[in-house]
């Protein structure tokens, strides 16, 4: 019997520096598998964010740019627009995207830029050590949240992907989860989806996928999975949000 | 080529394309608009780039995005919007990507207001942004130079692979002039391949590259700190542009001025000249690398007693001035900076209250 599993030839063989139980690799090697099986690692760029993933770079094996904080869909911008035969991707915290970087994901998507994003919702600041995100829950505790977030003082968590379906202008939006096997297969699908649709030159496309920070959640990697389950899920409802014509 | 008369701000536009940039991102903000209307209509006509973004904020990274993959690119804004433009510069040139960026300077500080003003020389020459970086500053004088500097600023942009800034101000942008386009542009070898994210595809190999300004480790750290240090050095031994103004006489008092204000400087010099009493003018036309020899030969001139730095601020490259001038001289500062620009008699009544 021949080879049946190997690393994708877009991840690098680097040791990542995510903590144990983080969704991080999970979602990376599901990138870097889209990327292979499109064949378009030679002419792909990525643009890392400022969080947790800004040494994303570190671990895939291709053109990278690092953006600053939140500003990743305004690089990938630029690069798309005056290379449109390249291949981009901006991969974002929930810090990065829907806190400091909103305008920019926002104004990229109502363009139509066709790249594509990786958002990655774990509702919490992981890098800067557990601080209150746009979207973490009512309740939940962070560092600059100590006692759970209050929502009568900071609001309710940002739904990014229902925030996007509402632009007029066409667009893949989707939201996926990597907690088990079997959503993380249909997030693959996604974000192959998501690779295929700036292929054909059709769209801007968007896959959120709820992910877990066990190290700042303050549970086992196990029980972070639970968690997410049992208390993101059911808000942030899994599902395609919108598809284009 | 034939003269033909041309709106600063349209001519930088069209500068930027003779120069081989076909890619601009921008956002409106008076006095320099028209640039982006002008490119907003040639652009499209050339096969270009055109796109005006939601706010300085997301232009500058547009921009470091574009020039991290290797092709030439630019902006334009006015004070305010380089502001916002400051942190991406600061992440241009740690990461060492060439872009041009031009300020149409209005006055400050805030709002201020969008007459022409030289309020922005700090935020030009010392930074702006974050951390030890510089930017190539040029300084034109009107709209021909404007035209020259501009097409320049690609070349040197990518020689130096950083941002080179075109520090101009509301009277550059706004007044016709007539104005020529050389024909030929300076070049340099291109190195794009051992850097740019053009795709490895494209430039047929298998090593990628990355655009970064992360160095956690502090050697690293340092290192790219010593290698930007490296170029500015460079720049000072290459890159110094400046204009001696009556400076081959035996006068009694320099001035140092830059931009508009040295139009007028010149006026009054010639004004007093007829009088009988010799002025010269040292105008830097490259604020960063700025002309220290030249500066410090000129003030210390026998005939010189008095230096004076002239701008439209509250005094800024004076403290330039007299870093040069290494306490030879007295150097005095006269400035205005609300918009009104002073007039030939201002400065001569100034000049004569030195004497």
């Amino acid at each position: 019997m021949g080879k049946t599993f190997s690393k994708p030839e877009a991840l690098s063989s680097n040791m990542t520096h995510y903590c144990p139980g983080c969704t991080h690799g999970i979602v990376h090697r599901l990138v870097a598998e889209a990327i292979d099986e499109l064949g378009i690692r030679g002419r792909t760029v990525g643009i890392a964010p400022v969080g947790c993933a800004v040494l994303c770079y570190n671990y895939f094996n291709f053109d990278f740019q690092e953006a600053a904080h939140g500003r990743a869909p305004a690089m990938a911008t630029g690069i798309k627009r005056v290379r449109p035969d390249l291949i981009v991707f901006t991969y974002q915290g929930d810090g990065d995207l829907a806190s400091i970087g909103m305008g920019e994901i926002i104004h990229a998507a109502n363009r139509g830029e066709k790249f594509t994003t990786i958002f990655i919702n774990n509702a919490i600041y992981g890098m800067t050590g557990g601080q209150m995100a746009p979207t973490t829950m009512p309740g939940q505790r962070a560092t600059t949240a100590p006692t759970g977030r209050d929502t009568a003082l900071t609001g309710m968590p940002i739904r990014m992907a229902n925030l996007l379906k509402e632009l007029v202008t066409p667009g893949y939006v989707t939201r996926q989860a990597v907690l088990n096997p079997k959503q993380i297969n249909k997030a693959k699908k996604a974000i192959k989806k998501a690779f295929e649709y700036q292929v054909a030159g059709k769209c801007f496309s968007f896959v959120e996928v709820i992910s877990t920070c066990p190290t700042n959640w303050g549970l086992t990697p196990l029980d972070a999975l639970k968690w997410a389950e049992d208390t993101l899920l059911p808000y942030y409802e899994l599902g395609d949000y919108k598809i284009p014509e | 080529m034939a003269k033909v008369l041309m709106k600063g701000n349209e001519a930088i536009g069209e500068a930027a394309i003779r120069a081989g940039c076909k890619n601009y991102f921008a956002y409106p903000i008076t006095p320099q608009s028209e640039v982006a209307e002008y490119l907003a209509k040639r652009l499209p006509e050339v096969g270009g780039v055109f796109l005006q973004g939601e706010s300085e904020v997301a232009v500058g990274y547009m921009i470091f995005g574009a020039a991290g993959c290797g092709e030439r690119v630019m902006t334009t804004s006015s004070s305010p919007g380089i502001s916002l433009m400051s942190e991406a510069l600061s992440y241009i040139a740690a990461a060492q990507c060439p872009a041009v960026f031009v300020n149409i300077m209005r006055g400050g500080p805030g709002l201020g207001g969008i007459l022409p003003s030289q309020g922005d020389y700090f935020q030009a020459v010392k930074g702006g942004g974050h951390g030890d970086y510089h930017l190539l500053v040029f300084a034109p004088d009107g709209v021909q130079e404007a035209v020259e500097m501009t097409m320049n600023a690609f070349t040197l942009a990518e020689k130096y692979r950083g941002p080179v800034m075109i520090l101009g101000d509301g009277m550059i942008g706004q007044m016709m002039e007539p104005v020529e386009f050389p024909d030929h542009l300076k070049s340099e070898p291109s190195n794009k391949d051992s850097w740019a994210t053009s795709g490895m595809d494209k430039r047929k190999s298998d090593k990628r590259n990355l655009v970064r300004s992360l160095f956690l480790d502090p050697t690293e750290l340092n290192q790219n700190n010593l290698t930007l240090k490296a170029k500015y050095d460079r720049m000072k031994k290459e890159e110094i542009l400046y204009e001696g103004y009556n400076t081959d006489s035996e006068y009694k008092v320099l001035i140092v001025s830059y931009g508009t204000m040295s139009r007028v400087c010149k006026t009054a010099i010639d004004m007093m000249k007829e009088e009988g009493i010799e002025v010269g003018l040292l105008r830097p036309k490259t604020l960063f690398p700025f002309p220290e020899e030249a500066v410090f030969t000129a003030a210390t001139k026998e005939s010189c007693k008095a230096v004076i730095s002239i701008e439209m601020s509250m005094g800024q490259m004076v403290e330039d001035v007299e870093r040069c001038v290494k306490g030879q001289r007295k150097v005095d500062f006269y400035g205005e900076c609300g918009g009104d620009i002073p007039t030939p008699e201002k400065i001569v009544e100034i000049i004569k209250g030195l004497l």
